[in-house]
């Protein structure tokens, strides 16, 4: 990887990366909070240009890591640095927002040291997403059937799920879920997903292990 | 499920395996990736861990505030009888170029950070020099010290900003330290302990860089924490015993990390950072950073 820091440098690529992977467009106006020691020793570490890298789609040990300001030029991002202050925020975390014309969608990632990364909430809801295998995160609404329809889809083409995990903002409200696969879901299954029950609105898919 | 020394330890004695085999058994037990995909995997990454030091030692990259160290170390080396002994003088000199080189975005791998990327291959490419290691032990080494990263990493944490900087140059010290042994044919416990007796020295480590750079302490303590590895390597194949065992010791690590301040969780904002020497480098250093919370 390229240094010097892995949580702050290598780290932030990987997590820039899988944010963009999120947004799943490209990117192009983004607004990028930093919190704790990532708003503390960011220039230092070069965590700027490692998040721009990750925006511009480049891997840990890409050479041009050093020259992401110009790539990220290059790619048509307009970018703007903040730092924040959340109560109760991962000592080490960033949050992206996206925008494209009226579309907003604000992506949350921490560095959890070595280079490992959590995708910790899209669009304030939380969860837990290492982004090292492939991986389906659904949004619904809290009513039965929704889980056994999503699982009966991917199980149907042969999807196996590896972790599954299901967080909601109150009984009946939205929910959100996270399902880690062992292989990447196609397009068609990630389709098949989105419409298979009424209740689901929107699905992600992130194809994870990349990076490395 | 967290990994212990202690699967590792039981895994080697029934299967008669050696710490990293038994760590690779169960690594792709987990994985569900051959044993031998992961052998290629850490071969190509001790290929990459050599390329990036012997870079690193032609290069004699100055960072922003710290100028090339390793030079020093090489001339003075020549001309005495080093306190340390010729290994440990060897891995000092190549941690403090390695971890220069990672100051100035140069390409390293990371062991198990970028801040303690020199500490492993340091004591890698010694103990290759001045024992006559060959490659097939060197990579024992590699994988020992990856298992021991792997248990530190799933029963505390490898961040700085979480755990200080035990969690870095302290694991790296400890998978050096249990790389050493491991390569001298020493079996599981042995190598749990070195990594055991050298985490007990560094319990309460702080991340107190300078500026927010990884330099200030980090590239000199790097060099240090290379000799604390080949004396723990010594103690435990001499049969020293670390009193509390090594999974009870990694889990105090990350309790003291959760108790450390902020300020000393790579915030750059106590410790040697708090110094008026280390403000005033950091306040000339902020003159030169571009400003945040600028809008577009």
């Amino acid at each position: 990887m390229t240094g010097p820091s892995s949580s702050h440098t290598a780290g932030a690529v990987k997590l820039a990366r899988l944010a963009a992977s999120v947004w799943n467009r490209p990117v192009g106006k983004v607004e990028i909070h930093l919190r704790g020691s990532f708003a503390a020793t960011w220039w230092g570490h070069g965590t700027d240009r490692a998040l721009l890298a990750g925006l511009a789609g480049l891997l840990p040990d890409d050479p041009r890591v050093p020259d992401a300001y110009e790539e990220a030029g290059k790619g048509n991002i307009q970018w703007s640095f903040y730092t924040e202050d959340i109560d109760g925020a991962h000592p080490n975390s960033v949050r992206f927002r996206f925008h494209e014309d009226e579309k907003v969608m604000d992506v949350e990632g921490a560095s959890v040291g070595g280079g490992a990364i959590r995708l910790i909430s899209i669009d304030g809801f939380r969860f837990d997403l290492t982004g090292e295998l492939p991986s389906i995160i659904t949004f619904h609404s809290d009513t039965p059937g929704v889980v056994a329809a999503i699982a009966g889809t991917l199980a149907s083409r042969g999807l196996n799920i590896a972790t599954l995990s299901l967080h909601r903002q109150g009984r009946g409200r939205d929910a959100v879920m996270v399902a880690e696969l062992d292989e990447p879901a196609p397009e068609a299954a990630v389709q098949a997903v989105r419409s298979c029950h009424q209740g689901i609105h929107r699905v992600l898919a992130i194809d994870g292990g990349d990076g490395r | 499920m967290k990994a212990s020394f202690e699967e590792i330890i039981t895994l080697s004695e029934t299967e008669g395996l050696s710490f990293a085999g038994a760590a690779l058994e169960l690594e792709s037990r987990a994985t569900a990736v051959p044993v031998e995909i992961i052998r290629k995997e850490m071969t190509s990454r001790l290929d990459e861990m050599e390329k990036s030091a012997r870079e690193a030692l032609e290069r004699d990259g100055n960072g922003k505030i710290v100028k090339a160290d390793s030079p020093l170390l090489k001339a003075y080396g020549k001309g005495c009888a080093p306190f340390a002994g010729r290994l440990a003088l060897r891995a000092a000199e190549i941690a403090l170029a390695t971890a220069s080189s990672n100051a100035c975005m140069g390409r390293i791998v990371a062991a198990p950070t970028a801040g303690s990327c020199g500490i492993l291959p340091g004591i890698l490419l010694a103990a290759g020099e001045h024992r006559g290691y060959n490659r097939k032990t060197l990579l024992e080494g590699l994988i020992t010290a990856g298992g021991i990263g792997k248990v530190i990493a799933s029963r505390a944490t490898l961040a700085g900003a979480e755990g200080g900087c035990q969690a870095e140059c302290g694991a790296a010290a400890a998978m050096a330290a249990a790389a050493l042994v491991a390569m001298e044919g020493h079996g599981a416990v042995t190598v749990s302990h070195a990594a055991a007796l050298t985490l007990k020295s560094i319990l309460g480590l702080v991340c107190d860089p300078v500026a927010g750079l990884v330099e200030v302490p980090c590239i000199k303590r790097n060099g240090a924490m290379t000799g604390l590895a080949v004396v723990c390597a010594d103690m435990a194949a001499a049969g020293i015993r670390s009193v509390i065992p090594p999974d009870e010791v990694v889990d105090a690590l990350f309790k003291v990390g959760k108790a450390l301040p902020e300020s000393l969780r790579e915030t750059g904002l106590g410790g040697l950072a708090a110094t008026p020497s280390g403000k005033r480098i950091a306040e000339e250093l902020g003159k030169k950073a571009p400003k945040l919370d600028q809008g577009f």
